[in-house]
């Protein structure tokens, strides 16, 4: 972990391409929450041929649900959630060109086939850290589902929000690898 | 008898639940930092290294270390000297989360229903609530706020006697590398043995609420949460499950006598955020 790679977003193919798993990230640009409830309404309305409150062609989902702001602040704590949990979804959104995932946690064979189809990078963010990670946001506001609450989508602007490509385009994966290289077998 | 009022404990209730969610106990934190210096992965000792600094950083904030603030698990021990008056026990604890939860600006994580609408209860209200009368004249509440990243990782298996110890081990330890890196690790792995289904699985809940690495008081289960300890940081999961040395914190097992064809047990697994704060009234 070396030098930091400096993103900024939207993404394009070519900078997937050049992330690696293992790769210390700072991601700067706009970045969009979506967790649960909101990806469960983004995928229906997909099935059903509407149009999506927001285009994610060559966009970040941050997977997120924010503490609510205390006054004088642009947002409270908002560190990751758990991605295996949108692993349902995450196909379906790939292919409409979301280009970059964060969150933390594992994903699934499938979601990986899909990354590595659609080339889309998955970052990992420190899980727990979130009073950290409230200050790389630099502006924050609901742009659908409001009635959802913490699982709104917000859209953020970020200045290096710290991760780590925890899977890349390539499908080379930081949480099999990292394991390996320290499973201890007697 | 001693008179407690409602109103009492909805002020510790409101109190504890915003402490917990911005102070980390500080039994957790030692182990916190005791990781850093023994992880080896590059990884590894990033995570913690932020994880530690968001720790001091949401104190001296009075943020929440971490954006799920959980639902909210509490464990009343109430004196049989003691005559709560004012209202409702119940009502009084989700009084205090509600307001807790609104004052501290915490997220509000509770859905109605579990399965049919899912809608947001918006004041984190229920809790889940345990009472147990013990003697004396005291009242002693413990707030959990638990998070779904952790808790959805849990895991419970009757097994059969014959299973015996190794049967124990190995569904612990199973259980550990199922949840690989979705609990936030380091963890702190608390079990429950014994009783009946329902039982063990309070039991491995409150062995969260044990302050971190404290052993057990039985010599036998204590070298056995040590022995776990040793073979879940063999797994290579590692903070964050990034690869690493350092996957738990700590074992906690508690355990109950049990019927002769039976051996619940039960893993509950807390993060790194091991929130838990208490007090007496
Ligand atoms: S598992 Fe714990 S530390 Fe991780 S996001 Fe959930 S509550 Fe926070």
């Amino acid at each position: 972990m070396t030098n930091i790679n400096k993103v900024t977003t939207p993404l394009t193919d070519e900078v997937v391409k050049d992330l690696k798993a293992g790769d210390q990230v700072s991601i700067s640009g706009v970045i969009y929450t979506a967790r649960d409830a909101a990806h469960k309404l983004l995928t229906e309305s997909i099935k059903a041929g509407e149009e999506l409150p927001v285009n994610f062609k060559n966009q970040v989902i941050y997977y997120a649900g924010p503490t609510p702001a205390k006054p004088g602040k642009v947002i409270g704590s908002c560190g990751p959630t758990t991605s295996g949990r949108m692993d349902a979804y995450s196909p379906i959104m790939m292919e409409q060109g979301l280009k970059g995932m964060i969150g933390k946690g594992p994903r699934s064979r499938e979601v990986i086939e899909s990354m590595i189809a659609n080339n889309v990078v998955y970052f990992a963010a420190i899980g727990g850290a979130a009073a950290l990670i409230a200050d790389s946001v630099k502006e924050a506001e609901v742009v659908a589902f409001d009635e959802l609450g913490p699982e709104a989508i917000r859209r953020l602007v970020v200045e290096d929000y710290p991760c780590i490509v925890a899977i890349d385009s390539e499908g080379n994966n930081l949480y099999e690898l990292g394991v390996q290289q320290y499973k201890v077998v007697d | 008898m001693r008179e407690i009022t409602v109103e009492q404990i909805t002020e510790v209730v409101k109190t504890l639940s915003i402490e917990a969610a911005c102070d980390l106990p500080r039994d957790v934190e030692k182990l916190l930092k005791e990781a850093v210096a023994t992880e080896e992965s590059q990884f590894g000792k990033y995570s913690l290294e932020k994880i530690v600094k968001n720790v001091e950083l949401a104190r001296a904030e009075h943020a929440p270390m971490c954006q799920d603030t959980g639902i909210v698990v509490v464990f009343v021990e109430i004196g049989q000297d003691v005559h709560l008056i004012g209202g409702s026990l119940n009502d009084a604890i989700n009084e205090g989360i509600r307001q807790g939860y609104q004052e501290g600006y915490l997220r509000k994580s509770v859905v109605e229903d579990p399965v049919l609408n899912r809608k947001n209860t918006g004041d984190n209200t229920p809790a889940v609530i345990y009472t147990e009368l013990v003697p004396g004249d005291q009242v002693k509440i413990q707030v959990l706020p638990k998070g779904a990243g952790s808790e959805n990782m849990g895991a419970l298996k009757m097994l059969k006697p014959a299973e015996g110890l190794e049967g124990v081990k190995d569904f612990i330890i199973k259980a550990v590398t199922q949840a690989g890196g979705n609990p936030c690790p380091p963890v702190i792995v608390g079990v429950g043995i014994g009783g009946t289904m329902d039982k063990s699985t309070l039991l491995a809940k409150k062995a969260l609420a044990r302050e971190a690495g404290q052993p057990h008081s039985n010599p036998a289960y204590q070298a056995l949460e040590e022995e776990l300890l040793v073979e879940i940081n063999k797994l290579g999961i590692g903070p964050q499950g990034f690869g690493g040395k350092v996957t738990a914190l700590a074992v906690h097992i508690e355990t109950y006598p049990t019927h002769i064809a039976t051996m619940p047990v039960t893993v509950c697994l807390n993060c790194h955020a091991a929130r838990h704060k208490e007090a007496i009234l």
